[in-house]
């Protein structure tokens, strides 16, 4: 009991990074996000749950504003990161983009060498003075995606060739070359192997160091395992959001317990 | 009616029996039930029907096409040296034999003379020609005694080959009737074997493909070889003028034919393929589902008209335009006098290159689209601008597939014939001025084969060789561009 007040204590200095309120998402006709409003703590794993088409990644997507390029896509309401409204006329999509790195469902590797992929980001947003500089950025990104040792002697080759829990690490030792402060990731074990998604999940662990983590998944083992905050989505609607220990063991509301208990989904 | 029809119409009204007779045999003997059936009574009836007509119609025609050259290799031999005089040859002979024998059959059919009045026709009591000549029938000349012999024994060969057509092919095709009927019992597979002979049916169609590409090629090798017994291959291939004069000892060679063709093809592709491109980057990844459907039918339009109205753009508006620009001298818009005709390289090349843009576009829209949107989705997410994921992720991801677009646009560019007749000129040289008239392959074929030919003579036959270059070179571009294309696409499977 005691133990639990400290950490409840401790999560709460930690700083708010992301700060969502009475978020609404249109696809066409569609109200596909329902009143969303949720504080995402910084150097915090966040889970998103809920069954399919529930709206846990459009509300994902809304974050780094990936949902303009579709163009039926009408967002509303408020969405700050560090204070600073994402949906401002003045923010740049772009830049926002680079600061909200995102790891998708299959892995994508670009159809270039394993150190392109990697140099993409930095390259074009100029991060590295010189060619030394661009070699460490690189080295640095793929130690992070746990895919250094892995990959050290054929940089040159392509990305294509890896395997697919190797890609997904590189497509987020890519997501952290560019130095982002948020990660957003989509169901980012769904295409992989029991294996490939241990790794990757002890990944998302180390990665919390550094970022705060907003994760999409499926797999409610994974949400338990790996994040320290989870949100329940149903039908455009977030039902419920707090510690995943709290909603895994006494979740407050019947339509997360049924998730949960497997009764609906 | 002839023999032939008579035999196809009982053909088809035998299968059209054996249909209605095995799907109701098929049903009475599984008592009515259809449940005990293998297959629908619809298969065991095709398949009765199938197995009557097709074996039958396919001898049938196999012995139509063999036939006649049967029948005319053992006539060939029995012609007497009397009838090939002066002038003429054996196949002259030949075909007057044949005119005669066919009009005797005329004769027959519209009721002038009974079948064994023609038999017992002689040269000395009747005029033929003129009787011939009363039924629509030519003949060149008098017909002569032995030439009657002969083509009474052309028609008595191939009335006898019609009746052993009749009576190997009547049996054939009531055997098939009577097997397939007796088969269809609700243990027999009807519904596979139908299937099966579906399947050969598409293989058939397959081949033809094939096999019309390998007839094209050898018709062009015989008549190319003909062309090289008369005139030196070093010459052709490597000779340095084209000058063909019809009297005689002309200089025959490709070089500078292919000079023009492939000058007004690069000047096409300069103009095609950055505005194809252009195009089609903007429809698949910046337009507007509206703009999209609005534009795309619009380019494909484009590829619709025919080349000879792209051909009369070039004569009378483009080049007109272009002598504007650079000739006429004082009254021209530059004030120089490097053009003088309307008809020029690039007359023909900018026309080209327009007929070209929507063939580039169409096919890179396609390979941009076939470029996975996760990529996009990747590129974006790293904070690329659309720009930049198009330059540095998509097109990359799509070159090989647009350098196979590029390649068959350059095939089509080599291959036109209409826009380089009426836009290029007729003068065959080699100059770098895309100024002047220039001449390319398949004007100088066009022009070879066009008026009165004689079929023997270096200078029509060298058409053949032309041709077959040009289907050598643009067969090669196109091998290359699938093999490129199909490695490309194996890449996202």
């Amino acid at each position: 009991m005691n133990d639990k007040n400290i950490m409840e204590s401790h999560m709460g200095t930690t700083a708010i990074k992301i700060s969502a309120r009475d978020v609404q998402v249109y696809y066409g006709d569609n109200h596909a996000i329902k009143d969303v409003s949720i504080d995402i703590e910084d150097k915090t794993v966040t889970a998103f749950i809920g069954p399919s088409g529930c709206g846990k990644s459009t509300f994902l997507r809304c974050l780094n504003r990936m949902n303009d390029t579709i163009d039926i896509c009408k967002v509303t309401g408020s969405i700050r990161i560090d204070d600073e409204d994402i949906y401002d006329r003045r923010v740049d999509p772009v830049q926002l983009r680079a600061k909200v790195g995102m790891v998708f469902q299959k892995p994508n590797p670009f159809p270039k060498s394993i150190y392109d992929n990697v140099a993409y980001g930095p390259r074009i947003h100029g991060l590295a003075q010189n060619k030394a500089d661009l070699d460490d950025i690189v080295e640095r990104a793929l130690r992070r995606g746990a895919i250094w040792n892995e990959v050290k002697d054929r940089l040159q080759s392509p990305g294509i060739g890896l395997s697919g829990g190797q890609q997904q690490r590189l497509c987020i030792a890519r997501a952290v070359a560019t130095e982002p402060e948020v990660l957003l990731m989509d169901e980012p074990c769904s295409a992989l192997d029991p294996i490939a998604t241990a790794q990757v999940e002890e990944l998302i662990d180390e990665l919390r160091q550094s970022f705060s983590v907003v994760i999409v998944t499926h797999s409610m083992q994974q949400a338990a395992r790996v994040s320290q905050k989870t949100a329940f989505f149903h039908l455009g609607n977030m039902v419920e959001y707090g510690e995943t220990g709290q909603i895994f063991t006494t979740p407050q509301d019947p339509r997360t317990e049924s998730y949960i208990t497997g009764r609906i989904g | 009616m002839s023999t032939t029809s008579l035999l196809v119409i009982a053909i088809l009204i035998l299968a059209t029996l054996g249909y209605f007779l095995a799907s109701k045999r098929a049903i009475s003997t599984a008592g009515g039930d259809r449940r005990k059936l293998h297959s629908l009574p619809v298969y065991y009836g095709s398949n009765a029907a199938m197995f009557t007509a097709i074996p039958a119609l396919g001898v049938l025609l196999i012995w139509l096409l063999a036939q006649p050259m049967l029948v005319e290799r053992n006539v060939l031999s029995t012609i007497p040296d009397k009838l090939i005089t002066e002038g003429s040859s054996i196949g002259l002979v030949m075909s007057d034999v044949r005119r005669v024998a066919d009009g005797l059959e005329v004769v027959v059919s519209t009721g002038t003379l009974s079948q064994n009045e023609t038999l017992k026709l002689d040269t000395e009591q009747t005029d033929i020609r003129a009787l011939l000549a009363g039924v629509g029938a030519a003949v060149g000349s008098d017909v002569l005694p032995e030439m009657l012999e002969v083509a009474q024994n052309y028609r008595a060969q191939t009335k006898m080959g019609q009746l052993w057509m009749v009576l190997s092919i009547a049996p054939l095709a009531l055997i098939g009737f009577a097997l397939s009927v007796l088969a269809a019992k609700p243990t027999f597979r009807a519904r596979n074997t139908v299937e099966r002979g579906i399947l050969a049916l598409l293989v058939l169609a397959a081949s033809l493909a094939i096999l019309t590409t390998i007839c094209i090629v050898f018709s062009m090798l015989f008549e190319s070889i003909n062309f090289f017994k008369l005139h030196p291959w070093t010459d052709f291939f490597f000779g340095g003028s084209w000058a063909p004069n019809f009297r005689g000892d002309s200089d025959l060679s490709i070089l500078p034919l292919l000079w023009g063709t492939i000058y007004i093809s690069i000047i096409a592709l300069i103009v095609a393929v950055p505005v194809g491109l252009f195009a089609a980057i903007y429809l698949s990844e910046y337009a507007g589902p509206r703009v999209r459907a609005f534009a795309k039918p619009l380019l494909e339009i484009l590829a619709g008209i025919p080349t000879i109205v792209y051909g009369l753009f070039a004569l009378v508006t483009v080049g007109p335009a272009l002598v504007r620009v650079f000739g006429r001298g004082e009254e021209g818009l530059l004030g120089v006098e490097w053009m003088s005709g309307a008809t020029a390289v690039l007359t023909a090349g900018l026309v080209m290159g327009i007929m070209l843009i929507p063939f580039v576009s169409s096919l890179s829209d396609d390979i941009i689209n076939a470029v996975p949107q996760s990529l996009r989705d990747g590129s974006l997410g790293l904070g690329a601008t659309p720009s930049e994921t198009i330059r540095q992720v998509v097109l990359p991801a799509a070159l090989p597939g647009i350098v196979g677009a590029v390649l068959l646009a350059a095939s089509r560019a080599i291959g036109e014939t209409m826009i380089v007749v009426l836009g290029a000129g007729a003068i065959a040289k080699f100059s770098a001025n895309p100024l002047e008239a220039m001449t390319t392959i398949t004007t100088r074929i066009v022009s070879q084969l066009t008026g009165d030919t004689d079929f023997a003579s270096p200078e029509t036959l060298v058409a053949f060789a032309l041709g077959l270059t040009l289907f050598v070179l643009t067969l090669g571009l196109n091998v290359i561009a699938l093999y490129i294309v199909r490695k490309y696409r194996e890449q996202y499977d």
